[in-house]
């Protein structure tokens, strides 16, 4: 079966946990077999993994013709598409856009990140989308999260083939149930126009019924899970120190409910001072979270040090006692399932998507300061918490493994295509 | 001939409230009175209550040939004594009859007989006294928590001067054997061992309103007969299961309580006596030994102990706690021995087990915590305070041989002081006594002297106001002596 999948992120260039599920599911879905997907992404840098999807740039899909020859596009773009699928794109320009910043190869530039000019970067997605949806054979279209929801509508329409998106989190989490218009219309024009919608826990898909109104026939959950770490990222160095560190990692939005985190950690120091926590991550909220951690009297145990790359993440997380994800309003929440796999126990928030599948973690409600501090408490102090937690947590999110996810999502599509 | 040896337990535990570690050292009480309150009570009109009247007609109906017996643990006694009182008075009716045996147990229904003998005698003394107390009687059998027995008991059980002991009848203890005899101990040969029948035990415990169950519907009929058909050479059958069977477990409108009363007619025709747990170890003689070699138990798939200490966190809880069983012993507080013992139920143990399929659906539906994480850290928290209070008692850098020393020494002369308080006491009446004597005499003398003198009235009016001098210093004097 071939799949054309929209995405936004792709590993190893990742703002969010949008880019890790989208690869995972991929790859989860071709160890599946019998699967070719072709993976669009706004902006390639030529070091993803590539030998289970292919993976097309909308940065080199050409909306205006050029007449350039076949070795300057070759030494352009080579490192991120093949010529040839150049030249065949080109084929398919199918309206003049010469009116729009075009550059030498007739190109749009996607920043591939969240700028401030974001919907003007989901609509020129969109319009790539028409080229290569009349350039690519394939069966079916996957949109992962509403900035390809307009790209998936645009392939269904000029293909004919049928739409699944993929809900990885809706306005109402985003923006603690104050959504921006803007952005639910987008999301509710694409629900409405797919033939099959995938969520990602049951907590979003309640939300995808009851706030967008959706027929829940259409709507099924599917949980994602994790990639088995790397030898590389299991064996980063260790920083250990004296003290128990307790670790936030995310971006510090409303969403993820830093101040919880700060507050538990004002009761737990009025005990126990001997604890250190650290909050990771940037955002909006960074700010206003240092000024709160200073107010209660807590700064010298209370760091942040700011937003982790890559390996880094693995470096923070091993050198963590407990993780902590208070959020709010969590789709699904892939971060504790990382911290389980490197053997840190983790507290998350009966709001997250990632609650419905994990048992061998401490769930309390996110506004539960007193829970989340007692927890907290309770694995720095008994070492026996900890080693049942560390362990019992890694033999479970073992378990979860993308091959399962991607199973169901083929049987989705089988299901909308009938066969 | 063939007899049933019915046996109910009867068990509940102080629930403990919501503790938070910043709760340690500032609130000592630890108990969630508002949810012990409702589940007894739930629990013994929908089940405890109509169980024990039943039992008292089938006593009634049969003439006293119905016999049973019963083990009550302390702290559920102390909850009805609390929030259902006529519960009590039942089971003093049934203690009347003289059919119902009272069983010997742990007190607070605890693990300590795996951890700490000198705890668990105290608990099964203390149990016993509480029996007494309330319903006259002297246990003579002991059922030990949740059926636990191991060789390492037995012969502690005989010196504490039991005839026999409840266990479970676990397959991998039995292999060929059958548990409808009467064993005796491997390691103390004189104590007798009677075994649940698992099988005839759980089609009334677990599969009597089980509808998808071949049997079913299970009839007294049915059952007797069952029973009846076993071989003849083997005597006794044992049916041991909490009360809660009867219209909790399996739900009044199930007809279990129809079912229960009618098995003594049934039995009669068939011949089948009742016996309590004293009779069968009496009158029947020990066919084999049996030897446990690990602790075995009736929870659970395994029939281990690893309900309650199958993993880090309950084992680090359950050392944490007998960590400090000496110390405990030690203090004389009597709210901080009341939350010893209510701290060493096993049900404590029983809400952190991460089993998962079946066993795991048990446990997480008896417990009062979200998740065994939960209830791990809400024990650990109360613990901490209480082993706070414990070391509050004596200073921890007294060792306990020490302050056990020390404690006797305070203690023998805390006697000493007291017999010598006695002593002053006795001899300060017998001087009072001394002088009252003394002054009665020398009053009554001087009653005398004043007569003799009013007759020669005239001729000696000075020697008249010489005497009334003495009087006055005789009274002068008086006080003064007391």
């Amino acid at each position: 079966m071939k799949a054309l999948m929209f995405g936004w992120e792709f590993p190893p260039h990742i703002l969010g946990g949008l880019g890790t599920a989208s690869y995972g599911l991929t790859k989860g879905m071709w160890e599946c077999g019998d699967m070719d997907i072709t993976f669009v992404i706004p902006k390639p840098f030529g070091d993803e993994e590539k030998h289970f999807a292919n993976i097309i740039g909308m940065s080199q899909v050409p909306i205006a013709w050029r007449d350039v020859s076949r070795d300057y596009v070759e030494q352009r773009i080579g490192n991120v598409m093949n010529p040839d699928l150049y030249f065949k794109l080109r084929d398919h320009i199918y309206a003049d856009f010469n009116y729009m910043r075009t550059n030498d190869l007739g190109c749009l530039e996607f920043s591939g990140r969240y700028p401030d000019n974001l919907v003007e970067e989901i609509n020129n997605y969109s319009i790539c989308a028409g080229v290569v949806a009349r350039t690519v054979d394939f069966d079916i279209i996957h949109s992962h999260d509403w900035l390809t929801y307009p790209a998936g509508i645009h392939a269904k329409q000029v293909s004919g083939k049928p739409l699944v998106i993929h809900v990885h989190a809706t306005e109402f989490d985003r923006s603690r149930g104050k959504p921006n218009p803007t952005v639910f219309g987008i999301e509710k024009d694409g629900m409405n126009n797919a033939d099959h919608i995938i969520c990602v826990s049951n907590l979003t898909r309640d939300t995808v019924i009851n706030n967008y109104g959706i027929d829940p026939a259409k709507v099924t959950t599917v949980h994602n899970a994790v990639t088995p770490l790397t030898p590389e990222q299991l064996n980063v160095p260790e920083h250990k120190s004296k003290d128990k560190v307790v670790t936030f990692l995310g971006r510090i939005t409303m969403q993820k409910g830093p101040e919880y985190f700060v507050e538990a950690a004002a009761k737990v120091l009025k005990n126990n001072p001997n604890v250190r926590f650290v909050m990771a991550g940037s955002g909006d909220m960074m700010d206003k979270m240092i000024l709160l951690a200073a107010e209660r009297g807590i700064a010298d145990r209370f760091h942040f040090p700011g937003f982790q790359r890559g390996n880094q993440v693995y470096e923070m997380l091993k050198a963590s006692d407990v993780y902590i994800m208070p959020s709010v309003s969590e789709p699904f929440g892939i971060s504790p399932l990382e911290a389980m796999q490197m053997g840190v126990p983790s507290i998350i928030s009966k709001q997250s998507g990632c609650a419905e599948i994990l048992t061998n973690v401490i769930k309390t409600d996110y506004w539960d300061i007193d829970a989340m501090a007692d927890a907290i408490h309770s694995i720095v102090t008994y070492p026996a918490m900890y080693e049942q937690l560390r362990e019992d947590g890694l033999a479970e999110v073992n378990q979860i493994t993308w091959d399962k996810a991607g199973r169901k999502v083929i049987d989705i599509y089988n299901k909308v295509l009938n066969r | 001939m063939k007899a049933i040896c019915f046996y109910f337990q009867i068990h509940q535990p102080f629930r403990l409230k919501r503790y938070r570690f910043f709760d340690i050292g500032n609130d000592h009480y630890y108990y969630d009175d508002f949810a012990n309150d409702d589940i007894v009570t739930r629990i013994a009109q929908r089940s405890y209550i109509p169980a024990a009247e039943s039992l008292l007609k089938m006593i009634e109906e049969s003439n006293g040939k119905f016999k049973c017996a019963l083990s009550i643990t302390g702290t559920a006694l102390e909850q009805f004594e609390q929030y259902v009182p006529e519960f009590i008075d039942l089971l003093k009716k049934l203690a009347d009859t003289g059919c119902v045996e009272f069983l010997a147990e742990t007190y607070a229904h605890s693990l300590s007989s795996l951890a700490d003998p000198e705890e668990f005698a105290n608990q099964v003394k203390v149990h016993d006294e509480k029996i007494k107390e309330l319903f006259g009687v002297q246990p003579k059998v002991l059922r030990n928590t949740e059926l636990i027995y191991s060789d390492e008991l037995a012969p502690q059980i005989l010196a504490m001067g039991y005839k026999g002991v409840i266990t479970e009848g676990a397959k991998h203890i039995l292999g060929w054997k059958s548990p409808n005899y009467v064993y005796s101990a491997a390691s103390a040969p004189k104590l007798k061992i009677l075994l649940k029948n698992d099988k005839f035990s759980d089609d009334i415990s677990d599969r009597f309103s089980n509808t998808s169950w071949d049997e079913y519907p299970l009839t007294a009929d049915k059952y007797i007969d069952w029973i009846a058909n076993t071989p003849a050479e083997e005597q006794i059958v044992n049916l041991f299961m909490n009360l809660e069977v009867f219209g909790d477990f399996q739900p009044r409108e199930t007809g279990i309580f129809q079912f229960l009363e009618a098995l003594p007619r049934f039995a009669e025709e068939r011949g089948i006596e009742f016996w309590t747990p004293t009779t069968a170890v009496t009158k029947l003689k020990a066919v084999a030994e049996l030897s446990v070699l690990h602790p075995i138990s009736w929870a659970d798939e395994a029939r281990d102990t690893s309900a309650w200490l199958g993993n880090k966190l309950q084992n680090e809880a359950f050392n944490k706690l007998y960590s400090v069983s000496e110390r405990v012993r030690l203090c004389e507080d009597r709210r901080l021995k009341q939350d010893w013992y209510y701290l060493q139920a096993a049900d404590h143990f029983f809400y952190m087990s991460t089993k998962n399929m079946h066993d795991g659906s048990v446990h997480s539906q008896f417990s009062p915590y979200d998740t065994p994480f939960d209830a791990f850290t809400n024990y650990m928290n109360v613990l901490a305070d209480f082993i706070v209070r414990v070391e509050e008692q004596y200073p921890m850098s007294i060792d306990n041989e020490e302050l056990s020393s020390l404690l006797t020494t305070i203690r023998n002369q805390e006697r000493e002081i007291e017999a010598l308080n006695k002593e002053a006491e006795s001899m300060r009446k017998n001087i009072e006594h001394f002088n009252e004597e003394h002054l009665l005499r020398e009053k009554e003398e001087a009653a005398e002297k004043k007569t003799k003198k009013t007759t020669k009235k005239a001729a000696a009016k000075p020697a008249a106001k010489k005497c009334k001098k003495a009087d006055k210093a005789a009274e002068e004097e008086a006080p003064k002596a007391e």
